[in-house]
């Protein structure tokens, strides 16, 4: 009991009340690795070509990762890696029947795409090993297979822009019943989803329809306004105020009036105070626990023929 | 008049003597009112003797000092965050953000010194704080050095390198400081190198011992991976502070995550020794037991969460315990003498991701929730039904309290080949709230739980005190004063950023202290003692 017993606002409890601030990195984002919610654009950048170059160098700092290599130059050195070294080591470095995977090779994360370091070993070879050397290749062509190498490196570290396959794998039919039994109370394949493929990639549009309010980064759509949660509060005298949810805690609730106008009140020095919050996404939330997987592919499956 | 003299004397005495450094015999027994380690002592419960605050005085508490730090302008569109816990010696706080420590007066919330550690790079996400032996401070940097200063002074005195930045490791942990050693563990998950526990010499920094949270070919735990390969680059990184019994002489420690995170098709198997807590002799890093809360993680669910240690009567018999909150949102109670489970059970309501608890105690990964290609819907997210931030065992109510994130995500396996790398694959995170629960530690049962309002999935320390509070942090910037009985809110104030670490107390000339950090600024609260 404790909290929920004495809390005014009731159906505070089990329901969001906005978008997660973009605030600091916040520990219940993944530790061990930059935190979640300081990621722009996390749910999608890969699936999204417009995530802007400076969002990427973000990402690529609070990644710990070092400057990214000169693409044509690691665009040269996959062609000479592919036909001088892929035999063994793979066409992407990840290893061959032959040779190791190279991507994690300490010699060539040591190495950090300047080609010092691995330079004797090509021109050398192992040959206790069995590598042969490749005395011909030039310094530079040397230097362009450090590029690509760094180039695989980095990919494999940076997982903000893996590369998410196919997920539209669910039964349409399925999903289009599920969504006339569950969803069609607020929402229509003529009306408001009309051409709703369209907007979003299907990452997105999953994100989207599991629930629509979570934008943590600020970096996606904005938030659909039909999202936002309003409260209305109702003083002892019966003066009852309402508007969009601006702020709620344990202490005090803030609103804004359709005028504009900005009110708050703190729950200790309003005694009787009555505040109720109506949260359009209750029905999300409700689903989001729900759902099995099948449900949520069959459901991106119906939504993805709303072209 | 003489004796009043005599007495001034004798009260003046230990001011005088306090830059006699902190032997490391005296963590065994803090002086009362101090906070000489990470978790306060070596049991991780976080509770503190201290009473001059209590119920009948926290509506008063009030604002003594804040000190704001200033490190200048970031690479990153983000401020620094103080996630350390300061220490409290002889009147002086110790803490750190990445690349930074910091002395500063406890009563007066005055620098003493700040040091800058130039970095080479890294992960700049968190530092956990310090440890102190005898007069030297030492603390672990993002490009994985371990760095020791004079505490008096904050001079340097060395560094040495603890872990390979270009393989990708940072380091996060506040050192914990046992006899002559200390411990020193390293993070680091991006390109699947292992993760390991070093004890480092406090005069030279050398290595002691080493503790590789992966067994080596035909070593017991090595059939718990496909082949030598996989265990090579299975991860398990050593990222919080562990705990200390020193009767039984066992160092508890929780291990992270195996590698590659998302995507398990190279390592079969359970994966020991990551996702555990292990039992290890601090004098030799020899494995004595260990219980694995995540049998083969496919979620990123490191199991670094404190493993907090105290005794209690279960079934009419004295036990000495160890329990620990999970991040896969499972409590477990183990007998903390041999690692045998005594319960498990979980802490939030809607976990959907295991089958159930085998005969050993362990969840059953559900083969269905692993990531997949075209997306699993599970709860908890990848953050975790709690994460780093420490929980709380007090043993005036009995209570286990901890910050949790009811939370979703969906989560994509995008590396589908016979040897994926890094992660290989993504989370999506779908929605996720913040709660605090108050777990009995006999039953596991939730006594009580408070959801807090906003959304987020914001997460706070937990300090308890012998004056029946408990503190901690809301997502809206509030440090609130909880009863630990019943989780009702008795005192708050509004910060500039929600409580980012743990808070912490102590007590000097009489008066105590709360001390939290908030975003970039330290906060310490008292009530007039007299």
């Amino acid at each position: 009991m404790g909290l929920q017993a004495q809390r005014q606002n009731p159906s505070a409890t089990d329901q969001p009340t906005k978008p997660p601030a973009r605030q600091e990195d916040q520990p219940g984002a993944r530790e061990n690795g930059p935190p979640a919610n300081q990621q722009p654009g996390a749910q999608n950048n890969q699936n999204n070509p417009e995530i802007p170059e400076a969002v990427r160098e973000v990402i690529r700092t609070a990644m710990g990762l070092g400057a990214p290599p000169n693409p044509e130059a690691a665009a040269r050195g996959q062609k000479t890696f592919v036909a001088t070294c892929g035999f063994c080591h793979g066409t992407n470095a990840t290893g061959g029947a032959q040779g190791p995977n190279l991507v994690r090779s300490t010699m060539v994360l040591h190495d950090q795409g300047t080609g010092k370091e691995i330079a004797a070993v090509i021109h050398n070879g192992r040959p206790d090993k069995g590598m042969p050397g490749f005395a011909t290749l030039t310094e530079d062509q040397v230097h362009d297979i450090a590029q690509f190498l760094l180039q695989r490196t980095q990919a494999a570290a940076n997982r903000m822009e893996y590369t998410i396959q196919n997920i539209v794998t669910g039964d349409p039919h399925a999903g289009e019943a599920y969504f006339h039994a569950h969803c069609a109370g607020c929402h229509s394949a003529a009306g408001d989803l009309a051409h709703i493929a369209n907007k979003f990639d299907p990452v997105a549009l999953e994100g989207r329809f599991l629930y629509p309010n979570f934008n943590p980064f600020g970096m996606g759509p904005p938030p659909d306004p039909r999202a936002l949660k309003h409260v209305s509060v109702t003083l002892p005298s019966g003066v009852t105020y309402s508007g969009v949810l601006a702020h709620i805690d344990d202490f005090s609730v803030s609103l804004r009036e359709d005028s504009g106008v900005y009110r708050s009140w703190v729950y200790d020095d309003v005694q009787g105070i009555r505040v109720e919050v109506h949260d359009p996404l209750e029905q999300h939330l409700k689903l989001l626990r729900q759902y099995s997987d099948a449900d949520m592919h069959n459901i991106l499956a119906y939504l993805e023929t709303l072209k | 008049m003489k004796l009043k003299a005599l007495g001034c004397l004798m009260f003046l005495m230990p001011v005088g003597m306090a830059s006699q450094g902190l032997d490391p015999a005296a963590i065994l027994n803090p002086v009362p009112g101090s906070w000489p380690t990470y978790n306060g002592d070596y049991s991780g419960k976080r509770y503190s003797p201290l009473t001059q605050i209590q119920q009948g005085n926290v509506r008063d508490l009030r604002l003594a000092w804040l000190y704001h730090i200033d490190t200048g302008p970031s690479a990153l569109p983000w401020g620094p965050q103080i996630k350390s816990t300061p220490l409290e010696v002889d009147g002086v706080l110790y803490f750190t953000i990445p690349d930074h420590a910091w002395a500063v007066d406890a009563r007066t919330g005055r620098e003493i010194w700040h040091y800058k550690w130039e970095s080479k790079g890294g992960i700049h996400i968190g530092n956990r704080g310090v440890g102190i032996y005898r007069e030297w401070l030492f603390f672990e940097t993002p490009d994985n050095h371990l760095v020791s200063l004079d505490k008096n002074t904050g001079k340097f005195r060395w560094a040495v390198e603890i872990a390979d930045l270009n393989l990708e490791y940072f380091s996060t942990p506040a050192p914990l400081v046992i006899n002559n050693h200390i411990l020193v563990g390293v993070g680091g998950d991006s390109l699947d190198v292992p993760g390991y526990l070093e004890a480092r010499d406090p005069e030279t920094g050398a290595v002691q011992w080493r503790f590789n949270t992966e067994p080596r070919p035909g070593e017991p735990g090595s059939e718990t991976w496909p082949n030598a390969q996989a265990m090579e680059h299975g991860g398990g990184m050593t990222w919080l502070s562990g705990t200390y019994d020193p009767e039984l002489n066992l160092l508890f420690w929780g291990t992270g995550n195996p590698n590659p995170v998302h995507a398990p098709q190279s390592r079969k198997g359970d994966n020991l020794y990551t996702c555990s807590i292990v039992a290890l002799n601090p004098d030799n890093g020899k494995l004595v037991w260990y219980f694995q809360p995540s049998p083969h993680d496919t979620h990123d669910w490191d199991n670094v969460e404190t493993p907090v240690i105290f005794d209690a009567e279960i079934d009419g018999k004295p036990r000495k315990l160890l329990a620990q909150a999970a991040r896969n949102g499972y409590f477990f109670v183990l007998d903390r003498t041999n690692g045998k489970q005594l319960l498990t059970a979980p802490f939030e309501p809607d976990l959907n991701w295991s089958k159930g608890v085998n005969a050993i105690g362990q969840p059953i990964p559900d083969p269905a929730k692993e990531p997949k290609t075209d997306g699993a819907l599970v709860n908890p997210a990848s953050g975790g039904a709690t994460n780093w931030p420490p929980p709380s065992f007090d043993p005036q109510t009995g209570l286990f309290y901890v910050s949790s994130a009811p939370s979703y995500s969906v989560y994509y396996l995008t590396d589908t080949s016979e040897h994926p790398e890094g992660y290989g694959g993504r989370d999506s995170p779908v929605w996720s709230q913040s709660a605090l629960v108050a777990l009995d530690v006999k039953t596991g049962k939730i006594r009580w739980r408070h959801v807090y309002p906003e959304e987020s999935d914001s997460l706070a320390g937990v300090l308890t005190t012998a004056g029946k509070l408990l503190f901690t942090g809301d997502p809206s910037g509030n440090v609130i004063a909880f009863d630990p009985v019943n989780g009702k809110p008795l005192w708050h104030a509004g910060l500039t950023s929600s409580v980012t670490n743990g808070p912490m107390t102590y007590e000097l000339d009489g008066r105590q202290y709360i001390v939290v950090g908030a975003g970039d600024t330290l906060y310490a609260f008292t009530v007039s003692p007299r």
